[in-house]
């Protein structure tokens, strides 16, 4: 199992979002989380990657045999978590190639690998960028600064080729983007899928789904997973729309 | 709950170390604490002075005591007491001419990482090391003076080029010019005298790097260079003090006289004690800094990296006589715990199609406060004059300030100015951004202090702007969340 996740209940502000969420992630599976809007899927994916805002009230998150929790959020993304952000932030003044240098030879530190060569670097972000159809001016652009909405979420996937992830939680990466660009994230996202890594896809909409094909799905409603079946529900709740579920849930 | 992280995060980070803290146990005459008009003889006699320059020190004096303190700065200045500081401290046997120096003087600059003998110069960079308020050594002084460079403490300058001396100090900072100017006219011990002859491209880094070591007394240094016709010259200055509760005054001076066509890069990066987290110590530092563009299409440009001192007051100028003249600076002001700076230029357009340029970075943390000020004044005979300032400033955490104080002032219709600024903050999205793609809090800070400061490091010397960059890291080294 790469991700357990055991009654966890969490809360901003003292306001619970998260509450009791239990889910199983093994190695290589890609698993969609659907739900309404404010129903907790941006806060699980912050939770899991260690947003300071968010407080863990109860429960237990195991990833890779190990206490996810516990772990500081640069250490998880060492381990292997990469959140894809929903709104990626801009950094002014730091450009992309020494903020992926950085972060590549942060990961390479923590795994007692020598930091990559400026020459081999550069090499491996050619050939990553051109996964997402990002051109040779990225590097020396900053972060995410006057990056267009599409660029902002391919630019978060190609940093997500770069670190190979073993965990990759794509947050609402389809918001925004239109249907060429939709289409060059989600090829770059199946491009990286390897037999030994896990993807979670956030999504309101079937549409992602459509490129990403999700071997399980899950309906998040009010900080609980309500419904979990294979792909066909996501044909189910395109049709019939989240007021089914609530129904079903007893509302 | 949130709040309280990221202020720990902060503190955290801001908790750094002084690193050139310690002191060197060395015998140092010092004269008796207070300031009268026998104190200023005193000094003079001291340095085996002539009378002129006595005469220039009395007048000094004696403008100064009718001189209020400067209260307009975006400042908070604890009373100084003048009577209680020695204005005069200097290592024994320091500089003999059998050159021999007190072997503990070597080790401090050693520690430093400023080797003075002869086998471990820096290489391609002459230094004069000035410990409180004397020169202990200049090295590569031969080798400069087969070009005809004079490069010298400003001591020995007044004795073996007295006619150069007295042609050109006080002539760009007058005596009365402002009051930590007089006083250091009055008292002003060593520093560093510069002479380039006409058409000489100085092949060397010239560096001053200053010291302050002795306790209960002030640094009054005056640094003087002069750049002839179609001369070169790139000056680098640096200093450090020991750590020390009480606070210390340094009041120094820089005149820089540029001739038709020639070039002066003056470089300073200041790491004087800043004083304890609590904002206990650390040092004072009232600086006069003013280059003249005296001859046409002379060019000045000051860069400077500020991260010591418990105040820092100081505005690097250019008066820009000369037709076609240029004057640029770049500045990167780093304050932090209860560091305060009030920084900035002036830029003087005096002759036709004179032009500046002025980019300054200000980047507070803490408890902090930082304020750029600036003059950019054009003459009425000033045709064509330009200017483009750009201020910005970075804030890291909830507790500091950035102040901006932007004056112009033009008397001709055919000048073009331009400003711009900006301000932006390190916010707790940009670190969790980072974080989650595995580069730590503090290597984040890094990055991102690094990105906005880029622009004034890239004008820095190569070796200096490695220093440089390091010495912002230490800085930033336990500074925010």
């Amino acid at each position: 199992m790469l991700l357990e996740i055991k009654d966890l209940h969490a809360e901003i502000d003292g306001k619970e979002i998260l509450r009791g969420i239990n889910l199983c992630i093994g190695r290589g599976e890609v698993h969609a989380i659907m739900g309404p809007n404010g129903s907790g899927k941006s806060t699980l994916s912050a939770v899991l990657a260690g947003h300071p805002a968010y407080r863990v009230t109860q429960g237990e998150v195991i990833f890779q045999g190990k206490d996810l929790l516990a772990i500081s959020p640069e250490d998880r993304s060492r381990e292997g978590l990469f959140l894809s952000f929903q709104y990626p932030i801009e950094i002014p003044g730091v450009s992309m190639v020494n903020f992926m240098r950085a972060a590549v030879n942060e990961h390479r530190k923590y795994r007692q690998q020598e930091p990559m060569s400026a020459t081999e670097f550069l090499r491996v972000m050619k050939q990553k960028r051109e996964v997402v159809q990002l051109d040779n001016s990225l590097a020396s652009r900053s972060v995410n600064e006057g990056f267009s909405g599409g660029e902002k979420k391919r630019n978060e996937i190609f940093q997500m080729a770069m670190l190979e992830p073993s965990l990759s939680i794509l947050d609402e990466t389809d918001s925004g983007l239109d249907i060429d660009a939709l289409r060059i994230v989600s090829e770059g996202v199946n491009k990286l899928k390897r037999p030994d890594n896990s993807t979670i896809v956030i999504t309101h909409y079937q549409r992602l789904l459509d490129y990403i094909v999700p071997d399980v799905v899950h309906v998040l409603y009010k900080g609980r997973i309500v419904r979990t079946a294979g792909r066909e529900l996501v044909a189910e709740l395109e049709e019939k729309g989240y007021d089914w579920i609530k129904q079903e849930v007893g509302e | 709950m949130k709040q309280q992280k990221q202020n720990k995060l902060v503190t955290d980070l801001l908790d750094s170390d002084y690193k050139y803290g310690f002191t060197t146990d060395v015998q140092t005459d010092v004269i008796p604490v207070g300031i009268n008009e026998e104190v200023v003889r005193l000094i003079s006699a001291k340095k085996n002075e002539p009378q002129w320059l006595l005469d220039f020190r009395l007048r000094a004096y004696r403008k100064w005591v009718t001189m209020p303190l400067p209260t307009w700065a975006h400042l908070n200045i604890p009373p100084i007491d003048f009577q209680n500081i020695s204005y005069y401290a200097a290592p024994r046997k320091h500089r003999d001419d059998s050159r021999q120096i007190d072997p503990e003087l070597v080790d401090t600059f050693n520690k430093l990482g400023i080797p003075l003998e002869e086998q471990k110069r820096l290489s391609g960079m002459a230094v004069d090391a000035v410990m409180d308020s004397t020169s202990v050594k200049t090295t590569y002084r031969e080798d400069l003076a087969k070009l005809g460079v004079i490069f010298c403490s400003i001591g020995e300058a007044v004795q073996h080029y007295p006619e150069l001396v007295r042609k050109y100090l006080g002539s760009v900072v007058s005596y009365a010019d402002n009051f930590y100017a007089a006083l250091n006219s009055a008292v002003f011990s060593d520093g560093s005298f510069v002479y380039i002859p006409k058409g000489v491209r100085c092949p060397m880094e010239l560096s001053t790097y200053f010291r302050i070591n002795a306790m209960g007394t002030g640094q009054f240094e005056r640094t003087l260079i002069v750049a002839d016709d179609d001369s070169y010259v790139s000056y680098l200055e640096g200093c450090t003090a020991p750590m020390r509760d009480e606070n210390q005054l340094h009041a120094a001076i820089v005149e820089i006289v540029v001739l038709d066509r020639a070039e002066v890069k003056y470089s300073t990066v200041q790491n004087w004690y800043p004083g304890d987290k609590n904002g206990k110590g650390g040092i004072y530092k009232f600086v006069t800094k003013r280059a003249l563009c005296q001859g046409e299409s002379s060019k000045v440009f000051w860069t400077q990296v500020e991260t010591g001192s418990a105040i820092t007051w100081k505005y690097p100028g250019c008066v820009l006589k000369g037709d076609n003249s240029v004057g640029e600076f770049y500045s990167v002001a780093f304050t932090n715990n209860y560091q305060q700076a009030d920084t900035g230029t002036k830029m003087i357009h005096l002759g036709k199609n004179t032009r500046s340029r002025i980019v300054s970075k200000g980047i507070s943390a803490g408890r902090s406060q930082n304020a750029y000020r600036g003059l950019v004044k054009v003459g009425k005979n000033a045709d064509g004059a330009r200017n483009f300032s750009q201020c910005d400033s970075l804030l890291i955490g909830k507790q500091c300030g950035a102040h901006t104080f932007p004056v112009i002032d033009v008397q001709n219709p055919t000048a073009v100015l331009e400003h711009e600024a900006s301000t932006s903050k390190i916010n707790e999205d940009q670190l969790f951004y980072c974080n989650q793609r595995g580069i730590s809090t503090e290597d984040a800070v890094g990055l991102i202090v690094g990105g906005f400061t880029k622009e004034v490091l890239n004008k820095l010397p190569m070796e200096f702007a490695v220093e440089a960059q390091k010495l912002l890291q230490i800085s930033l080294e336990g500074s925010v969340g």
